[in-house]
């Protein structure tokens, strides 16, 4: 038996035999990185779903007739709204990252800062979605009610606003979750949980999901608002 | 402990993305959205480039910034090989979904006509 033990330690030295981590990553990063990939899928199924019924029809409505309001601006602004809510989500993946970076230098009060901006740009975007709702809601746009015309001046499908407000809604959804698992990072950054670990991994792995749902946007923002 | 040398050993790595490395990402994204903003804006109402060259102006835009993203923000460029292949690879799936489903969305636009 002893020779046996001894033999299979042998063997495990190559990183694929078990000898060392392959990957050479932690196991939670490793699992948020698993996580990202099921939840591309989802999303990739939603905005090919989307994409599939905009090719089946003739005509389509007209994103910058469609979302062409602002706070304070009935209509003509087409896109000015997406385009300050689209620099509140990169804003905030700066942010993170600087973040992530200070928890590197073990910097506790300067993570405890750009998680708190972070934070403040999830919330900030959140409420522009909720403007933004709101307004198209007034518009007599929900699920099942869709009142924009196609741009050939047909009637439009209904899948356009229950595509629209499904997908948003996702994806707010998933900013709202990223908001809250945030604030539970940030009172463990204050609460010096990661102090006396001895490293900020975990602000890494809120990193990384806070990071996709910056990712997601870019290409709801591109198949929604600009093609 | 052999898990905090390997979280040391890994702290090794992530000095790569520095503070200035950080913000010349974030004006490579901002870049890009400003060059879509252009095209939707500018280029296409004044007819310089059609609607469907813009669309896929659009997506490569897209996918460069997701590039930018995935490979720093996320740091995944910085990982080990086995696992970005493990990241990339399965998305290939997507790849083949794409495809199906607009060949199949015209097929129906077809037989609607």
């Amino acid at each position: 038996m002893m020779t046996n033990t001894s033999q299979m330690d042998e063997i495990k030295d190559t990183p694929w035999n078990g000898g060392k981590s392959p990957y050479a990553v932690e196991y939670g990063k490793m699992m948020m990185w698993f996580f990202l990939l099921s939840d591309a899928f989802t999303f990739s199924a939603l905005l090919i779903a989307y994409g599939a019924l905009r090719f089946s029809s003739v005509s389509w409505p007209d994103p910058d007739v469609v979302f062409q309001s602002a706070p304070g601006i009935a209509h003509g602004a087409p896109l000015v709204f997406v385009g300050i809510m689209t620099f509140i989500l990169i804003m905030s993946s700066v942010t993170m990252v600087l973040a992530v970076e200070a928890g590197h230098r073990k910097a506790k009060a300067e993570v405890g800062k750009w998680m708190v901006w972070t934070i403040i740009g999830g919330i900030a975007f959140l409420g522009c979605q909720a403007w933004e709702w709101t307004h198209l809601h007034h518009e007599g746009a929900w699920w099942g009610r869709n009142p924009f015309v196609n741009e050939d001046g047909s009637m439009g499908s209904v899948n356009f606003t229950n595509l629209f407000f499904t997908i948003t809604g996702f994806h707010g959804f998933h900013v709202f979750s990223g908001v809250v698992i945030n604030i539970v990072i940030l009172v463990n950054v204050w609460a010096g949980t990661y102090e006396r670990r001895g490293h900020y991994d975990m602000v890494e792995k809120v990193g990384l999901y806070w990071h996709f749902v910056d990712l997601v946007w870019v290409f709801v923002f591109t198949f929604f608002y600009l093609v | 402990m052999s898990a905090d040398q390997h979280t040391t050993a890994q702290h090794h790595d992530h000095s790569s993305m520095s503070k200035k490395k950080i913000w010349s990402v974030f004006w490579i994204l901002l870049g890009i959205t400003a060059i879509e903003f252009f095209i939707a804006l500018v280029l296409i109402p004044k007819g310089a480039i059609g609607h469907g060259l813009g669309n896929f102006i659009y997506i490569a835009l897209t996918l460069l910034k997701a590039f930018y993203i995935v490979a720093y923000f996320m740091h995944l460029k910085f990982e080990k090989l086995g696992l970005i292949y493990s990241i990339i690879v399965p998305l290939i799936f997507i790849i083949f979904f794409i495809v199906w489903m607009l060949y199949e969305g015209n097929y129906w636009m077809h037989i609607r006509m």
